[in-house]
């Protein structure tokens, strides 16, 4: 009975998503903010890993993953929320939450201006909590349209009250990461982000709580050498890019070119970090089922 | 000193030649060195030296990224950039100092952690992640010191500390300042330009709270007299270490703990 109830659901999300297609169809941050009617390009996807092409309204349908080669595209916060929470659960954690310019850096400010215009929301991380098919955990979904996901202080602290809070209710954390690293423009300051989300993430971890990293496209640098690769379990999208130095950076200090497979989700899952890889379509059922499997574990531990 | 240094001026001290090296300074610091090897899981990094010390008779552990002087004794060491196995190491001496009650020493040097087909396939990011997750909850006082270079999350993964100092002269940034123009404005050439914006010399970062400690260097740079500057870094390790000892484990981890969570500037309504 659960079930069907969640079919409704899931038909809403749907519907939810095809309102939002038009708007994350388009390539990122064009400044025009009427892009409505458009150019023949949006009628086709072309796929990044394959180079196959494909129409944007299956690729769209099928929620973004290349009908091709099964790679997993880039969703924006908003999409993953309504793919993952179930309908009306979720609430925002610091919505209002704005980086400043601890560097004086010449046009940041305007770039988080302009990208706060263009997506909607406030920096490159959404926090909160919801439920996942009946399961209630804490949540946080990286958006790589803002600042290629960038971990300043905003996303370093949003990370770590959401852990400090599912510390304080005693509930599991689902994190989708993706990110392009430290945000440089922050300088040092964002680097310590690194650390600080490591220690929020120890301290609910030592109560015995649950924590799912999800590594979607592309989780890359101070991100994947914090929180990302700290996940009890963690899943990976299929073919997503997931690695710590940039291809090519890496490339330079070879001189060599890498393997097409190289920093997949797939390279991961080979080398032994990544537990599981799981496709769009899976993932809430499989959420909700490992947190489910994991319920009660966190008040068990609290021996003291 | 009357006219003030620049982050850029800084920066060519570090980058001297003879500029001691952490291999320099351990034979003038510590009246013993045991140097313990691997990560016992796949290697031995040359990248990151460690092993047990005495300094006033009082053992630690200490975790040294070595730099050479010569071409010849930087390929030994890899230029400093430890692979995974390097940050494993230290974890697993980390772990063993915490089972024997001895503070751990680190110094950090390195213009980041190693960019490659087999760090990547060992888990660099996975690696430097473990050491922060763990020494941040790690039992026992952890002090880390900026020889000259601290690049980024390489010289992170041994700088998750109850008290970061730094070399007068000593640099800690988020990434090279060359790396900085060439991503933000698109030309490396800006180099010098990027050092002095992105707040990276001892002083900025004391300003910042992410160091508490400046430690000497003589006039000119440490090069003009090793002895001297490793005596001021016995100086402050040897008081450091008394201080940090006093304070009962818990109160240590909720420090340490609060000085990287103060850490982020940020607006909120």
């Amino acid at each position: 009975m659960k079930e069907s109830a969640n079919k409704g659901g899931e038909k809403m999300l749907q519907q939810l998503f095809e309102q939002v297609k038009n708007r994350v169809a388009m390539p990122i941050i064009s400044g025009v903010t009427d892009r409505r009617l458009n150019v023949p390009q949006d009628l086709l996807y072309r796929c990044p890993r394959c180079g196959g092409v494909v129409l944007m309204e299956d690729f769209v349908r099928s929620h973004r993953v290349c009908g091709e080669c099964g790679y997993h595209s880039r969703l924006s916060a908003p999409e993953r929320l309504s793919l993952t929470a179930d309908p009306d659960s979720f609430v925002e954690y610091d919505a209002e939450m704005r980086s400043c310019n601890p560097l004086d850096f010449k046009g940041y400010p305007k770039k988080v201006e302009q990208l706060q215009k263009a997506t909607g929301l406030r920096d490159a991380v959404v926090t909160g909590e919801c439920t996942i098919k009946g399961q209630r955990c804490v949540i946080g979904v990286m958006d790589s349209r803002f600042m290629m996901a960038s971990m300043g202080s905003v996303a370093g602290e949003k990370i770590t009250r959401a852990f400090e809070r599912a510390l304080d209710r005693r509930l599991p954390v689902v994190l989708f990461t993706a990110s392009g690293g430290a945000r440089m423009q922050e300088g040092i300051i964002s680097l310590m982000q690194m650390a600080k989300t490591a220690g929020a993430v120890s301290r609910h971890s030592a109560a015995g709580l649950l924590y799912i990293t999800v590594l979607t496209d592309p989780t890359t640098g101070g991100v994947t050498a914090s929180f990302a690769s700290l996940g009890d379990i963690i899943l990976a999208e299929p073919k997503v890019l997931v690695g710590f130095a940039g291809r090519r950076v890496i490339e330079a200090t070879i001189k060599e070119k890498l393997p097409d497979d190289f920093q997949t989700a797939e390279f991961l899952l080979e080398h032994g970090f990544v537990d599981r890889i799981v496709s769009r379509h899976e993932m809430r059922r499989t959420l909700g089922h490992l947190i489910q499997m994991h319920a009660g574990k966190g008040e068990e531990s609290l021996g003291e | 000193m009357a006219n003030k240094m620049t982050a850029w001026d800084r920066i060519q001290i570090v980058r001297e030649k003879t500029r001691p090296s952490a291999a320099d300074y351990i034979p003038m610091i510590f009246d013993r060195f045991y140097e313990l090897h691997g990560d016992r899981l796949f290697g031995d990094d040359h990248a990151i030296t460690g092993g047990l010390a005495l300094i006033d008779e009082l053992p630690v552990t200490l975790i040294a990224q070595v730099k050479g002087h010569t071409l010849e004794e930087n390929k030994q060491v890899n230029f400093a950039m430890p692979h995974p196995e390097g940050y494993r190491k230290a974890l697993r001496l980390m772990k063993q100092a915490e089972k024997f009650h001895r503070p751990v020493v680190c110094f950090i040097d390195t213009p980041g952690a190693f960019c490659g087909i087999e760090a990547e396939e060992r888990g660099q990011g996975e690696a430097i992640a473990r050491n922060l997750y763990e020494m941040m909850q790690l039992r026992t006082p952890v002090i880390s010191v900026v020889l000259s270079e601290g690049g980024s999350g390489g010289a992170l993964g041994l700088g998750v500390c109850d008290e970061l100092a730094m070399l007068s002269n000593a640099v800690y940034s988020v990434i090279s300042p060359r790396g900085f123009a060439s991503i933000l404005w698109k030309d490396p050439s800006r180099e010098e330009e990027a050092a002095n914006i992105m707040r990276i010399t001892a002083e900025d970062l004391v300003e910042l709270k992410v160091a508490e400690q400046i430690i000497p260097e003589p006039v000119g740079g440490a090069h003009r007299n090793p002895r001297l500057t490793a005596s001021n870094i016995t100086e402050y390790l040897r008081s450091t270490i008394l201080k940090l000892n006093k304070l009962p484990i818990d109160i240590l981890l909720q420090r340490r703990y609060d000085k990287f969570r103060l850490i982020g500037e940020y607006m909120e309504s």
